[in-house]
């Protein structure tokens, strides 16, 4: 495929069809400035501003365009609310649509064919492979995303979030929760979840540190 | 000879997965993938740039480009960016803008087509940030209001269309009217936005799943799919009709 993509990149730049600047450009957009942090920006917002909350969930579009992100696949954004009582999951079984500003490009296994499949037909049996275990009293609204309507999933806010300003709430909104196969992560769970990669590789040496000190 | 991307009858899509058996599991054992985790191969990247690059160029549209991949033949076996790549071939062959040899080779062999436009890297952000909405003025006053009970349309579908087979001919709710936006079915198939209103309309699981091994799970779910008018009836009047039987010919537009 490398050398597929690449004779096409040559042939269409040679053409003049594209800026290969552009190309560059597109990339280091989806890389570094449009991803799910985003969203949990967003969600944040509204779990502090009741008011923004409630423009959120009557008109997506607006309120997440007040934040400055808006346009292609997110153009008509509809919020759903997570609560004890109905739990909402998004899903496009026909292709991968997906609210790009908000959450960046979608996983691998949102594009797959066993979520894309499954979602609508078993979710409980899905979230439950994500290691969430929804009560029998939870209701499941499954969205699969058919037209150009994207969703954005506001999840609940964690217990013993309270009194934490906006930037650190964003930190426990995890891609997964905003898609609907998981929950916030709790305050006392800090560094599991989306930045464990990040968390464990910093971590690592810190750890391996106070043993061999012990060991001597 | 026709540009308008027509791929031979009978239209097949192989992308309508909702609902199929025998996938597996979503999840593996590494668990899902860190949210920083882009890529998966160093080529998929500039395939992602140059399908929204061409794209830009107007040579065809979004609906365009998803006829195109759900009729792969190879869909089932390609990765997600591999579809993507073959499609954007296909496109590109179709239009005349590139051919077979010059994919072949990655040398220029002809000269290049006029394209409507060709987005520099400082217009990137700006397109980005305005998107294509498809939100349109309506033709006609809405069929159906919040609240309506409808039927989807049972038959089989020759072209392009957006009401995935799990959800045909089955009895929901509309829970939302969107206003009229851009008809994917027409637009797929070079006939033009033909702007229907659109619906958010929600099934209950054991209207989908009559059949589920697990009554409890499809008893306590529900699926909520964006329909464009044409693919709705009122129930009360689809319901005199056999279930599930067309209630006409050659799709629903």
């Amino acid at each position: 495929m490398d050398l597929r993509v690449r004779a096409l990149e040559t042939v269409l730049s040679r053409k003049g069809y594209i800026d290969p600047a552009a190309l560059d450009t597109l990339i280091d957009t989806y890389q570094t400035r449009i991803g799910p942090r985003n969203g949990a920006r967003v969600v944040a917002k509204a779990w502090v501003d009741p008011a923004f909350k409630a423009w959120l969930l009557k008109d997506g579009t607006a309120a997440i365009a007040s934040l400055g992100y808006s346009g292609r696949q997110g153009e008509h954004m509809v919020v759903l609310e997570n609560t004890e009582a109905v739990h909402h999951l998004v899903v496009c079984t026909l292709c991968s649509c997906y609210p790009w500003p908000v959450l960046g490009l979608p996983p691998t296994w949102y594009k797959s064919a066993p979520y894309r499949s499954r979602a609508v037909r078993e979710p409980r049996s899905v979230l439950a492979e994500f290691g969430l275990h929804l009560p029998d009293s939870t209701e499941v609204r499954v969205w699969d995303s058919t037209a150009e309507v994207r969703y954005l999933v506001l999840p609940r806010r964690p217990a013993g979030s309270e009194g934490l300003g906006e930037e650190a709430l964003a930190a426990l909104v995890t891609r997964d929760s905003m898609i609907g196969v998981g929950e916030a992560r709790a305050p006392s769970a800090e560094g599991q979840g989306p930045l464990s990669a990040q968390a464990s590789a910093a971590s690592a040496p810190a750890s391996a540190a106070p043993s061999s000190t012990s060991s001597r | 000879m026709s540009r308008a991307s027509v791929p031979p009858a009978p239209y097949v899509s192989r992308a309508d997965l909702g609902g199929q058996r025998g996938h597996g599991r979503v999840v593996g054992a590494e668990g899902p993938e860190h949210e920083g985790d882009l890529w998966h191969a160093p080529w998929e990247p500039k395939a992602l740039a140059l399908t929204l690059a061409m794209g830009a160029t107007g040579s065809w549209n979004l609906d365009m480009s998803r006829a195109a991949r759900e009729t792969l033949p190879g869909y089932a076996r390609l990765s997600y960016y591999e579809i993507w790549v073959h499609a954007l071939e296909r496109l590109l062959a179709e239009r005349g803008l590139v051919n077979a040899r010059e994919l072949r080779e990655g040398c220029v062999r002809q000269p290049p087509r006029p394209v409507a436009r060709v987005p520099q890297a400082a217009d990137v952000a700006a397109a980005l940030a305005r998107g294509s909405p498809t939100g349109r003025p309506a033709e006609a006053p809405p069929r159906f209001a919040v609240g309506d009970v409808v039927r989807t349309y049972a038959g089989e579908v020759p072209h392009h269309t957006r009401l995935p087979r799990y959800a045909r001919g089955r009895r929901g709710v509309v829970v939302a009217h969107h206003g009229a936006h851009v008809f994917a079915d027409a637009h797929a198939s070079g006939r033009g936005e033909m702007p229907r209103h659109l619906y958010t309309v929600r099934f209950e699981g054991r209207e989908l799943w009559p059949e589920a091994a697990d009554a409890s799970e499809a008893s306590r779910m529900s699926v909520g799919i964006d329909a464009w008018e044409p693919y709705l009836e009122p129930a009360s009047a689809l319901d005199r009709e056999a279930r599930r039987e067309p209630s006409r010919a050659g799709g629903p537009d």
